[in-house]
């Protein structure tokens, strides 16, 4: 069970006020919040062993070269990575992607094909068409129902020889649909394509185990599981990783230069190119800590009862339709009522001291299949409480009088 | 002698709309008044609301239409959402059926003061800002060729 006043008090954060009403935060697929523990880690860092790692031989340089690859070892854990150095540490969930459609740029033939689902956010659609053009490679897209769910047969008919990569989300960033990526991932292995699955909305609700997925690349950002933002990882099967050339040239990521040939360093360091994100690398860790501290099925089942009471109280609202209805989901809520556009709904309840996303989510695909601008999307996390769940729908409730 | 005055300011209808939202009390009037002004005025002739028009937001949809009319601009606009075209209402009254150079030469600090100033905010992606922008674009335009 999980003790939600006492999980509160970690996160100074939602103990603020906005416009003057108390904050209640439901952005959280956007960001999540970070609490003292993490904040902790990050200015110990810089109060006490802040330096550049992997080259120096001073105390402070190797004490933050430990704690990073602690971190990566807590990353590899946490996934159940085989190996460590099958985990990347990049920028965060975009820039794994862009890793890796770079690397395939270079494996790719003009007959070959890849497949996107049609849930996907704008990060991962645009770096496979840029790959695309490049490439010269069709890039074709497993079609969605009316529910969010992807229609699992068309998918088995878009699969063939000439498949080479899968990308899907785990779940869906706008809707929340959680997509079956087990089935997603043994067809395409069975036509010999890889699969990259993108995280960055599935980590803060569940532990993956990509030994146990089986997934050749899945990839996730740290600001979305209470770690800082700008840091987030990549994972990637050691003989994937291998093939891939690296992403950018620089320092760290070589064994030895010469004007005449450069023969760049091994796993990990092949794709760390520079000085990385140290202190946001050691704060992803800290956070791992923390989320599994709490226990990741304590906060499913919490999160679920949340989604449960909100959605049967927003229903209750005349004209109001979520969008996603699938069995699977996570606690995100999608809706717009009536013909009131969600960008006059997400204004009110901000003045209303809620914070809510509103508008397309960079998901455009799913808004241009449901014929809307845009949706009025709240997230839940495992702090918010159930008092903040009944502000919220009053606030909606609010806007929608002011509205039609 | 002094000088009659024959046209209504930029200055003269921002002065105004200050005075008229002052008497709101809360936030919650000022938006039930821009709600009240996005649904009651028709700002856009239909055949004006082309994807030439279009200022695309992340969040809302704006569009507008300047044509000149003696000497003066004449601007209409619309947008998807309603307290969008609320705001659109208020800027119309205040740019439209003025000279180019008065809507060159003026500001749009009176929206702090009547308290939509995070309408206004380039990061909140409703067009607005572009539309602004749009406007002083058509103004300069004209400017350029009364020259």
């Amino acid at each position: 069970m999980l003790d939600v006043t006492v999980i509160r008090k970690d996160f100074p954060i939602l103990s603020r006020k906005v416009n003057g009403k108390p904050l209640v935060y439901l952005d959280n697929a956007a960001t999540s919040q970070t609490p003292q523990q993490v904040i902790d880690v990050i200015v110990n860092y810089y109060s006490n062993y802040n330096a550049n790692i992997h080259r120096g031989v001073h105390t402070l340089s190797q004490e933050a070269t430990d704690k990073y690859e602690e971190a990566r070892k807590k990353i590899q854990t946490h996934f159940n990575a085989e190996k460590a150095h099958e985990i990347i540490f990049t920028s965060g969930t975009t820039h794994s992607i862009n890793l890796v459609a770079n690397g395939f740029a270079s494996l790719l033939k003009s007959d070959d094909e890849v497949i996107v689902s049609a849930l996907e956010h704008h990060s991962n659609i645009v770096p496979w068409q840029m790959l695309c053009e490049k490439t010269g490679a069709t890039l074709k897209v497993i079609p969605m129902n009316e529910k969010g769910e992807l229609v699992m047969s068309d998918y088995a008919n878009l699969l063939s020889n000439k498949t080479k990569l899968v990308f899907v989300n785990h779940i869906s960033n706008a809707l929340g649909v959680i997509n079956p990526i087990e089935d997603i991932i043994e067809k395409a292995h069975k036509v010999g394509a890889a699969v990259l699955v993108d995280g960055a909305q599935a980590c803060p609700h569940i532990k993956p185990n990509v030994q146990q997925l089986d997934v050749d690349f899945y990839v996730a950002s740290a600001h979305k599981m209470c770690g800082p933002t700008g840091v987030g990882m990549l994972y990637g099967k050691e003989k994937w990783l291998n093939k891939l050339p690296p992403y950018q040239g620089g320092g760290e990521m070589i064994a030895e230069v010469t004007f005449e040939k450069t023969t760049y360093a091994d796993l990990p360091h092949k794709f760390e190119a520079g000085t990385p994100n140290i202190c946001g690398g050691i704060a992803f860790g800290a956070a791992i800590d923390y989320m599994n501290a709490i226990g990741f099925d304590n906060i499913a089942t919490y999160e679920n009862e949340l989604l449960a009471y909100a959605t049967k109280k927003l229903l209750d609202i005349e004209g109001l339709r979520i969008y996603g209805n699938s069995k699977h989901k996570t606690s995100v809520i999608s809706f717009n009522i009536g013909n009131v556009h969600p960008y006059d709904i997400g204004s009110i309840v901000d003045k209303l001291g809620v914070a809510v996303r509103t508008g397309h989510h960079c998901a455009q695909p799913i808004m241009d299949f449901y014929k809307i601008p845009g949706t009025v999307r709240a997230s839940f996390a495992f702090y918010n409480t159930f008092e903040e769940v009944d502000v919220f729908v009053d606030a909606v409730k609010k806007a929608s009088q002011m509205l039609t | 002698m002094h000088k009659i005055k024959t046209t209504v300011t930029i200055k003269d209808i921002q002065n105004d709309i200050i005075e008229e939202f002052s008497m709101f009390d809360d936030w919650m009037q000022r938006y039930e008044y821009m709600i009240e002004l996005g649904k009651s005025l028709p700002l856009i002739d239909d055949q004006y609301k082309t994807d030439e028009n279009i200022i695309k937001g992340c969040q809302s949809k704006v569009w507008v239409h300047a044509e000149m009319k003696d000497d003066k601009v004449v601007f209409t606009a619309d947008s998807d959402a309603i307290i969008t075209k609320g705001i659109i209402a208020i800027l119309i009254r205040v740019f439209s059926n003025q000279t180019p150079k008065a809507i060159i030469e003026a500001d749009t600090g009176f929206i702090d003061d009547i308290g939509l100033k995070e309408h206004l905010s380039p990061t909140r992606a409703n067009g607005l800002v572009s539309m602004i922008k749009q406007i002083k674009m058509y103004a300069i335009a004209y400017q350029t060729q009364l020259n």
